[in-house]
């Protein structure tokens, strides 16, 4: 117990008669990754929300940093800091005075106060724009911002609300390594998300959110052998030629409503070409082929049954 | 500890936001000097109210110049909402004190400049008021509670509004108020219904305790309605402010 950052179990919460937390139960280990992947509206915000003090939840039990976020909330928030899913930069201020107004109102005292915002700028690569109004910055620079000036007072525990939502892939990238060295430095990461992909790159456990439950949990590795891998589809004109092909490849899935064939292959050009080839052998053509690798969307379909699309 | 108090960072963020958008002051002071010189140059000769238009207007129009500088507290407080830096204030503890009453200092910061300046304009077009330095003293200190009451009523409403573009329409009403009392004409000039409306509306007292104090006879009975008025819905806006700020995230 010594080592859990965050503890939860049976957590709920609900606005008016909707439920949005069904009986959470959660334990991130200090030093980690923890990333709570879902779709929009699954509940992640509001578990951040909880977790960090800003909302209270209706029942069950949290603990942030050893303390309890119901009764302790100011431990709890002398332990954290956040990063919501909206970069909450101040516009009208300069990336320095932004960060400067995070020390004036930290701890952190004047003298070192100068140092830490000079390393911060120099860690987030905004030495050259730290004197232009945060409104000038770029979508990904607002998010470095933000980080920056969550980290001012240094942390233990650093909740992360969807920090990519809305980048660009190389800023993503950026975001990553970031928030890597973060936990290099001894800091736990709770982190949301909605991609499957940000969650296996960072985490060292995934929760899947659906709905207020937690449908799955267990690191990405676990995660992944519970869903079908990269596969190859393959969809026809109508079911006789499904038919035909299905008894072609054995261990293939098949999707009559879609007129579709999953067969297992890497997507690389080798098991790309057998496959071509064996539909050649047989005079059987698709009408389409694609090479897909799972996203949230296989997440859940294999462990909810329905797409995260019916989820909204 | 060398450590600066929560309230006065907030309130140097604030007095900087002010510094840089001036559109926000220029609209707040320029409006209110518009409708001012359009209500004395055109319509001015066609209203009689017994005495020269700009000495009748000015109260009314210091008191229209508080409510134009609201618009831009309400956006100012819902984008800090809606944007989540309000959430990161409260993350890192700092109190809803510091953060809600450097808004409303601001807030009124802005209404004496506007109304500064709208003095000055009226000078210039013949204002010629018989208030003695006490009586200055007491439209100073009107304006301010005045700014001070309204202030904490925007602030609230800024914080419940779900956009900075609702937060500014919720606004509106606070601005057109001021039409619908005695501050542009006498309440018994206008019809049945609006009149009795115009007669009992917070806004009224709080002008005429204005016109009084400005022409150097103010009316004891008109001040206490107007500090009543202003206590109010200082108090109303000031618990609707505390509460919004604890309960949404």
């Amino acid at each position: 117990m010594a080592t859990s950052a965050i503890a939860v179990s049976g957590l709920r919460k609900a606005f008016k008669d909707k439920v949005v937390l069904d009986g959470i139960d959660l334990d991130v280990r200090a030093g980690t990754i923890f990333s709570l992947l879902g779709p929009n509206g699954a509940g992640k915000t509001t578990t951040v929300n909880v977790l960090t003090t800003l909302m209270k939840a209706d029942g069950g039990a949290a603990h942030v940093a050893g303390h309890d976020v119901a009764t302790d909330a100011k431990a709890v928030r002398a332990a954290i800091g956040v990063t919501g899913q909206f970069a909450a930069v101040d516009e009208l201020l300069t990336g320095q005075e932004n960060l400067q107004l995070m020390v004036d109102l930290s701890p952190v005292s004047a003298k070192d106060g100068k140092r830490v915002v000079a390393d911060l700028l120099e860690r987030f690569d905004l030495v050259e724009s730290a004197q232009k109004p945060a409104s000038t910055y770029s979508g990904g620079m607002r998010r470095k911002l933000d980080l920056a000036m969550t980290l001012v007072g240094d942390p233990q525990i650093i909740f992360l609300d969807e920090p990519t939502t809305g980048l660009d892939p190389r800023s993503r990238r950026t975001m990553w390594s970031i928030i890597r060295d973060l936990v290099a430095d001894g800091v736990t990461v709770f982190l949301t998300t909605q991609y499957l992909e940000e969650a296996d790159q960072l985490a060292d456990q995934v929760a899947v959110l659906d709905q207020g439950r937690l449908v799955a949990q267990g690191t990405p590795d676990e995660l992944k052998r519970l869903i079908p891998g990269t596969h190859i589809r393959l969809r026809f004109a109508n079911l006789s030629l499904l038919d035909a092909a299905a008894l072609l490849f054995p261990g293939s899935a098949r999707d009559d409503d879609a007129l579709a064939l999953r067969v297992p292959g890497d997507g690389g050009s080798t098991s790309l070409r057998a496959v071509l080839d064996r539909l050649d052998e047989y005079s059987l053509s698709a009408e389409e082929l694609s090479v897909r690798t799972p996203d949230l969307d296989d997440v859940f379909l294999a462990l909810t049954g329905r797409t995260t699309e019916a989820t909204k | 500890m060398s450590h600066k108090p929560h309230a006065i960072v907030m309130l140097r963020r604030n007095f900087m936001h002010i510094a840089r958008n001036p559109t926000s002051v220029f609209n707040a002071v320029l409006m209110p000097i518009i409708i001012m010189l359009m209500f004395v140059y055109m319509f001015g000769d066609a209203f009689d109210v017994g005495v020269d238009y700009i000495d009748y207007a000015t109260p009314g129009l210091m008191l229209l110049a508080v409510c134009y500088g609201l618009g831009s507290t309400a956006t100012a407080v819902n984008s800090d909402m809606t944007k989540g830096i309000i959430n990161r204030f409260k993350v890192m503890d700092i109190s809803r004190g510091a953060v809600l009453t450097s808004h409303v200092v601001a807030s009124v910061l802005t209404n004496v400049i506007a109304i500064a300046a709208l003095i000055g304009v009226a000078f210039l077009l013949g204002f010629s008021p018989a208030a003695s330095l006490l009586d200055w003293l007491g439209v100073v200190g009107l304006v301010v509670v005045l700014g001070f009451a309204t202030g904490w009523l925007t602030v609230a409403l800024g914080l419940f509004a779900k956009s900075p573009e609702t937060a500014g329409l919720a606004s509106v009403p606070l601005v057109m108020l001021p039409f619908f009392s005695s501050a542009i004409v006498p309440a018994e000039t206008m019809g049945p219904g609006l009149r009795e409306f115009a007669e009992y509306q917070p806004f009224t007292p709080i002008i005429e305790t204005m016109r009084g104090l400005l022409a150097g006879a103010p009316d004891t009975g008109d001040a206490v309605t107007a500090v009543a008025w202003c206590a109010g819905i200082a108090l109303v806006g000031y618990l609707w402010a505390s509460s919004t700020f604890t309960k949404r995230a």
